[in-house]
């Protein structure tokens, strides 16, 4: 009793902890239908500057899938004005350090620098941005580099080749199913014509967002953001069909066979994104179900899988609210020690019911809530951060204040809330169960993972 | 302990891998004191945000392990099993009803324990107390023990499945042979089933003492709390003893390769050789010629001829890895199976080209110009400033090292890189490692 009322008083004080004098993000758009998002933070005299694309591995086809991701990479081998690689040559004598991404929802490049070089990151990133020359011998090169990444990423990685495929079964028309990186047979397949016009379709200031956090002033971006991306003429983007996963009528089974040492599961069941009204309180239940379950030490899995019964070597939850489709609740572990798969899923499937049956109690939502709280906190430490997480919510077709209003949502989630949408998506029509079964490592003729990849 | 099973987020894909090599700079205002018992206190005031960063440094690593290694790590993860009267789970509990991140991680030098906090005084004060039982109070329960040596059973069994941890595993054993260093924190399967709880007791009662410790301090508190907080954390530890120094390393007197079958679609290939201390008077031109050989992200030597090129690899880099004794030289890539012989000569062959002609002036300018231009970068923030002071006090690096880095960066000439590199990198006595499948199982 005494613990519970000391926890109670850590927890109040937790609710005073006052949100850190947070700058404001000042929101701008530029004639050309550009959109510009500055944050202060004078803490040190850096900036992160970077620039989203609508545009990701979702945003794909069967037959070209993996894309986004060469577009990404091509877009450091030149322009009319720039040699291929200058880009990054000239970042880098400037002291900066610039890299890019490519995810399901977007396609975004960054430079991290000293505040007084951001001219030189916008001047370069207007000019790919509509300037972009995909050369043959370039891309030739570039696509076989893509290749060695699906190589040491998937193919030689026995969980995530498992992952892969799970995706690819858990999902039937929605284009989370494809692979971010392609399937190697697309990228075999795709030509620097692909790129050219994929580039045409999807790279123009109206489908784009700066984003600039760091030791700057707003309105010093933005008259930076008119002089160097304000002149680039907009252009038509169609914008992707409305694509919505057909409802999932039974439990679905794979197994993947490949080298490896340990077996592998995967689980997921169908679940709904923030769409970005007020009032929609079901993904943050489902994001704090996920925290009880596994946000460390203390939640769930850790005391009980993991300690206790000593199912679980590695037992984990997944969940994120923010994604421009419907996702997946997501459960993956490997059993301990003289422990089957089975066990591990009849464990985690255990939990489940208990969340389900039992209303989690006080003192784990007070805990789940604190950890959030002062995450808020601990974000702020990271400049990279704060513009990673602008970047995102509004590419997806968010609003950077979701991101802002992120901690006040999980502190109203109930635990009849969270009971609410284990009972209403945790079911098993809407499961799909992918194990991974290791073939043998050691043996001198090698085996091929997962033939269809390989010519 | 779940940071062993490491699970990799595929949902965001970098255009390149970038090799972080170990870059400080210069800036904050570093204080020093001594707590009562020994243990050195390097703090930096951070005002800005209501929260402190505390990572306490034992020399209690991987190369103490002596005939059990696996011990310094098994030990350093089961301090947070249970601690005074607190159990495992009201560790857990306890940290994270007050928001407290705590960490603990061990490697080849560094025992680490850290914690994050928000720094309201009922919050702090409470995760400081399960902080300073973890630190002072560990039970090592036995049921722990046999539960975490399992765990790590499991992680061991898990890298024969990587060919990019057994490519790294085998060039420690190369590279090292008897040194404690050969083998990584988490030590083999014999060994670690051999590990008892008396001897995690000794371990502990040996190494996690006030003259074996360094705090890391950075937050939103003034000095006096930084003291009383590094007070009560450590100063309860007995004084002991500094631990006694890590055997001197060999050097490689003959060439190794090491070639091991494995079912993967592509060749894990490193080359490399011990050869960099922390202290070593020739780190600046080393550090800086190798941004230029394989340390610069993008626009290295290494990445033009096997990435740029001729497409041959996604990640090829090189780095010195500097520790209390010789570290490290290691340049690597991976690629398909039947290009391996063509990017291993490559490999050799910039390396001795470097090794013999030594950078250009164009090339050094713009080493220079990216490592002391993106100096601030490496100090923006709290994260990054306690692994800088925290290095700076581990390795007993000077005070001033951050303030002096970018000039001793400047000064670094095209000379002193051609000569540091002919004097210290041996290419006929290296150890060359490849992981990979056949020829014919490759894709093509």
């Amino acid at each position: 009793m005494k613990q519970r009322n000391t926890l109670v008083a850590l927890f109040s004080a937790l609710l005073m902890v006052q949100p850190v004098v947070a700058s404001e993000v000042q929101e701008y758009t530029l004639d050309n239908g550009m959109k510009v998002f500055v944050k202060e933070d004078h803490r040190a005299p850096v900036v992160a500057s970077m620039v989203w694309y609508k545009v990701g591995s979702s945003y794909e086809q069967n037959g070209t899938t993996g894309i986004s991701h060469v577009l990404e990479h091509m877009m450091f081998k030149g322009t009319d004005a720039h040699a291929p690689g200058e880009f990054s040559r000239i970042i880098a004598a400037n002291g900066g350090q610039d890299n890019a991404f490519t995810s399901r929802d977007y396609t975004a490049y960054f430079q991290r620098l000293h505040k007084d070089r951001l001219p030189i990151s916008m001047e370069l990133e207007s000019d790919r941005m509509r300037n972009m020359k995909v050369l043959d011998e370039e891309f030739a090169k570039e696509v076989q580099v893509v290749m060695e990444e699906r190589r040491m990423r998937t193919d030689d990685d026995p969980e995530a080749l498992t992952s892969e495929a799970f995706n690819a079964a858990a999902y039937v028309n929605s284009p989370y199913r494809r692979p971010i990186i392609g399937w190697m047979n697309d990228l075999e397949n795709m030509t620097a014509a692909d790129i050219r016009a994929w580039y045409k379709t999807w790279y123009a200031p109206n489908n784009a967002s700066l984003v600039v956090v760091g030791d700057v002033q707003p309105e010093e971006v933005l008259a930076l953001a008119k002089k160097y991306f304000g002149p680039l003429q907009p252009d038509t983007i169609t914008p992707p069909k409305p694509v919505k996963e057909v409802e999932q009528r039974g439990e679905r089974r794979i197994i993947v066979k490949a080298p490896a040492e340990l077996p592998y599961l995967l689980m997921g069941y169908k679940t709904p994104v923030a769409k970005g009204t007020a009032d929609e309180w079901e993904p943050y239940a489902l994001a704090v179900l996920s925290s009880i379950l596994d946000d460390g030490n203390s939640a769930r899995f850790a005391k009980r899988l993991i300690r206790d019964q000593q199912i679980a070597t590695s037992a984990g939850a997944g969940y994120s609210p923010f994604a421009r489709l419907d996702g997946l609740f997501m459960f993956d572990g490997q059993p301990a020690k003289g422990h089957t798969i089975a066990e591990l899923e009849k464990a985690i499937r255990g939990e489940i019911k208990l969340v389900k049956d039992e209303l989690v109690s006080n003192d784990e939502l007070a805990r789940i809530k604190a950890q959030v709280i002062a995450s808020e906190v601990y974000e702020k430490d990271s400049v990279f951060y704060q513009a990673m997480q602008i970047g995102s919510l509004e590419t997806i077709g968010l609003n950077w204040r979701i991101g802002e209003q992120y901690a006040d949502k999980i502190k109203q989630v109930t635990a009849e809330q969270i009971r609410e949408v284990a009972r209403k998506y945790l079911i098993d029509d809407h499961l799909t169960v992918a194990v991974l079964e290791p073939l043998p490592l050691d043996h001198k003729k090698p085996h091929r993972p997962m033939g269809e990849m390989l010519r | 302990m779940n940071n062993w099973i490491k699970q990799r987020p595929q949902w965001l894909l970098l255009a390149c891998l970038i090799v972080v090599s170990p870059l400080a700079s210069a800036g904050p205002a570093i204080q020093q004191w001594q707590t009562s018992n020994g243990a050195r206190v390097y703090f930096v005031a951070a005002p800005e945000l209501p929260m402190v960063d505390l990572r306490i440094v034992f020399d209690a690593a991987g190369a103490h392990d002596g005939k059990l290694p696996g011990l310094a790590l098994l030990t350093n993860g089961l301090l947070e099993e249970g601690a005074g009267k607190l159990s495992a789970n009201q560790i857990a509990d306890r940290f994270a009803a007050v928001g407290a991140n705590f960490g603990a991680s061990s490697h080849r030098d560094m025992s680490v324990i850290s914690l994050r906090s928000l720094t309201q005084p009922e919050l702090l004060d409470s995760a400081v107390a399960t902080l300073t039982s973890v630190v002072t109070q560990p039970t090592f329960p036995q049921k722990a023990l046999d539960r975490e040596r399992n765990r790590l059973l499991i992680a061991l069994q898990s890298k024969k499945q990587s060919p990019d941890a057994l490519t790294d595993e085998a060039f420690f054993h190369a590279a090292y042979g008897n040194h404690p260093y050969a083998n990584d924190a988490s030590g083999t399967e014999a060994t670690v089933k051999r590990i008892k709880r008396q001897d995690l007791l000794k371990h502990y009662k040996q190494y996690y003492v006030g003259k074996n410790a360094i705090v890391a301090i950075v937050g939103a508190i003034d000095r006096k709390q930084a003291e009383a907080l590094a007070e009560t954390i450590v100063g309860k530890l007995p004084a002991g003893q500094p631990a006694s120094a890590i055997p001197a390393v060999s050097a490689l007197t003959k060439p190794q390769l090491v070639k091991q079958e494995f079912p993967s679609s592509q060749t894990h290939i490193q080359v490399g050789q011990p050869v960099l201390s922390r202290n070593d008077p020739d780190y600046f031109p080393l550090y800086v010629g190798n941004y230029i050989l394989g340390g610069g992200g993008f626009v290295s030597r290494l990445t033009a001829e096997i990435r740029e090129k001729r497409g041959l690899s996604y990640s090829t880099f090189s780095y010195f890895a500097p520790m209390r004794q010789n570290g490290p030289f290691i340049m690597g890539l991976q690629t398909r199976n039947d290009q391996a012989d063509e990017a291993l000569k490559l490999l050799n062959e910039t390396l001795k080209n470097f090794i013999d002609n030594g950078p250009t002036a164009d090339e050094l300018k713009a080493a220079t110009q990216n490592i002391t231009g993106g100096f601030a970068l490496s100090l923006d923030s709290n994260a990054k400033i306690i692994d800088n002071i925290a290095a700076i006090g581990f390795y007993q690096l000077p005070l001033d090292y951050l303030d002096s880095y970018t000039t001793k960066v400047d000064a670094v000439t095209v000379e002193q890189i051609s000569d540091a590199f002919k004097r210290r990198l041996q290419p006929e006595n290296m150890v060359t490692v490849i992981v990979g499948g056949t020829v014919d199982n490759a894709a093509r």
